[in-house]
């Protein structure tokens, strides 16, 4: 197995720990990463916001580079908001050539071409569905026996491309955990919207829609996410929601693949648990060193 | 409603192209079924529900749609395109809605318009976003030294995880200079 890899710029920031994860995992499971050069910000929720053909143009250069690199088709994404700009293009150019060609026009200077051969797969697509659950159960060491976990997808892995789950009661994620040993939760949170950028820009409607994510979440021992975006909303204001809504809704935040990770005994430094911001000593003690 | 039916006899800048009017086709076929609101998570927070919002936009009441903060709160979750029965494309209308705002209209919601300029500013000077400058600028250029202060803790925490980084990403390449450019001259001209 053998994919392109486009971290994302969390991923070199505050997502550090997902991107260590994701490669150890990765490697653990015998797939090949191979970072797509020089790769560019895919706009995120900005660009979009502020001209579609810019938010299509970010992605593009991505894709086209990708193309340019080497004859690996799969590019991996472990960023929801990233995959979900990268996929629109994919899917915006396959069905539009008009489209394609007027990208072109715009990567053409810097001696880009899209020719629109990629596939754009997400990180929990390919741990679900490329190496799975039976693979990654015979990887683990250390069942995560008696921790119960919510798998939390979040809104741009699922929508608006049902490409690897259902958008509506989505369940990949779940022999996943079962196959770190531990025990799935049952809610129907999964695919609630975290508010994404509104913690920053109106931090009262984000504060809302995390506290009842968490409040759902209460009688399991962590929340795992798959994009970082999510992952920072739930774990980083959790002192200020739990006083504003005067309850404790403390409760531990980690990446799927830093749960695969800790059940694979991969060592500390790739799954990165001490780099979380809310992780509790029960989940610290099955770390290893 | 007297500016509304001003504005729908098309009175104003009879020269200008209505700017609405992709909007418009992409909810056209919209039956007011209320879906879109019932599956919105922010729509508690709207002044306009995303129904009635649409019916605003058939109707053209530019001047109510842009002074709302309805669209500036989609967060894009995708429920309402994925819920509505005549399949809409009701996300990418309110991105629409935004995009046409930050063209030409001067949202009163200045905290999100600010937010995804400076991120766009930093990710064409690095070709990256660097969140520790791109942070910094969006809470100086908010003025409000208040609403900074409450991500002081979480600013603090991060920077002794080592997840802010001071090193300016792709440095001293400017990879995005000429894919701006470009774009912001084939906006210009239509
Ligand atoms: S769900 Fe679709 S048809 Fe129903 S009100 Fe919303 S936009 Fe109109
Ligand atoms: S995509 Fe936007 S408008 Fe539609 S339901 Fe989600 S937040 Fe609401």
């Amino acid at each position: 197995m053998i994919y392109q890899y486009y971290p994302g710029c969390s991923l070199e920031g505050t997502a550090l720990e997902y991107n260590l994860a994701t490669r150890a995992v990765m490697e653990a499971a015998g797939a090949q990463l191979h970072e797509i050069k020089d790769w560019t910000c895919c706009g995120a929720s900005a660009a979009e916001a502020t001209s579609l053909l810019l938010s299509l143009a970010l992605p593009a250069r991505n894709l086209a580079l990708a193309e340019q690199a080497d004859d690996v088709r799969d590019i991996l994404v472990p960023c929801s908001a990233c995959y979900l700009n990268l996929k629109k293009v994919e899917e915006k150019t396959h069905s539009d050539s008009g489209l394609r060609e007027q990208l072109n026009g715009l990567l053409e200077q810097d001696g880009l071409q899209l020719a629109g051969t990629s596939r754009v797969r997400h990180l929990l697509d390919v741990m679900a569905n490329d190496i799975g659950a039976e693979k990654i159960h015979s990887l683990v060491k250390q069942p995560l026996t008696g921790l119960t976990v919510a798998p939390y997808y979040g809104c741009q892995c699922l929508r608006p491309y049902a490409i690897f789950d259902d958008p509506e009661a989505p369940r990949s994620m779940e022999p996943l955990i079962a196959a770190a040993g531990a025990t799935v939760y049952d809610w129907d949170m999964g695919g609630r919207c975290c508010g994404a950028s509104h913690m920053n820009t109106h931090p009262e409607v984000g504060q809302a829609l995390v506290g009842a994510i968490l409040a759902a979440a209460a009688g399991a021992d962590a929340i795992a996410t798959v994009c970082p975006m999510c992952q920072m909303n739930l774990e980083a204001y959790q002192n200020q929601i739990s006083r504003q809504q005067g309850r404790d809704l403390h409760l531990t935040i980690v990446y799927l693949p830093q749960l695969i990770g800790l059940a694979m005994q991969l060592p500390l430094p790739a799954v990165g648990l001490n780099l979380n911001l809310a992780v509790d000593g029960v989940f610290r003690s099955r770390q290893a060193i | 409603m007297n500016s509304a039916a001003t504005q729908t006899g098309g009175s104003e800048m009879v020269s200008q192209p209505d700017e609405l009017a992709p909007v418009k086709e992409m909810v056209r076929a919209c039956i007011q079924c209320g879906t879109c609101t019932g599956s919105c998570p922010n729509a508690f927070a709207m002044d306009y529900t995303p129904r009635h919002l649409w019916r605003m936009v058939l109707m053209g009441l530019k001047e109510e749609i842009f002074s709302s903060r309805t669209f500036t709160l989609c967060s894009d979750c995708y429920y309402c395109t994925l819920r509505c029965p005549r399949g809409l494309p009701l996300t990418e209308a309110m991105e629409a809605l935004k995009q046409i705002a930050a063209a030409r209209h001067p949202s009163p919601d200045r905290y999100s318009t600010q937010f995804y300029k400076t991120f766009l500013q930093s990710v064409r000077r690095h070709g990256r976003v660097n969140e520790m400058e791109f942070m910094a600028l969006y809470f100086a250029r908010l003025k409000n030294p208040l609403f900074a202060l409450r991500f002081a803790p979480l600013g603090m925490k991060l920077m002794r995880k080592g997840k802010v980084s001071l090193r300016v990403p792709l440095k001293g390449r400017h990879p995005l200079e000429s894919i701006f450019r470009n774009v912001e001259a084939l906006e210009d001209r239509s």
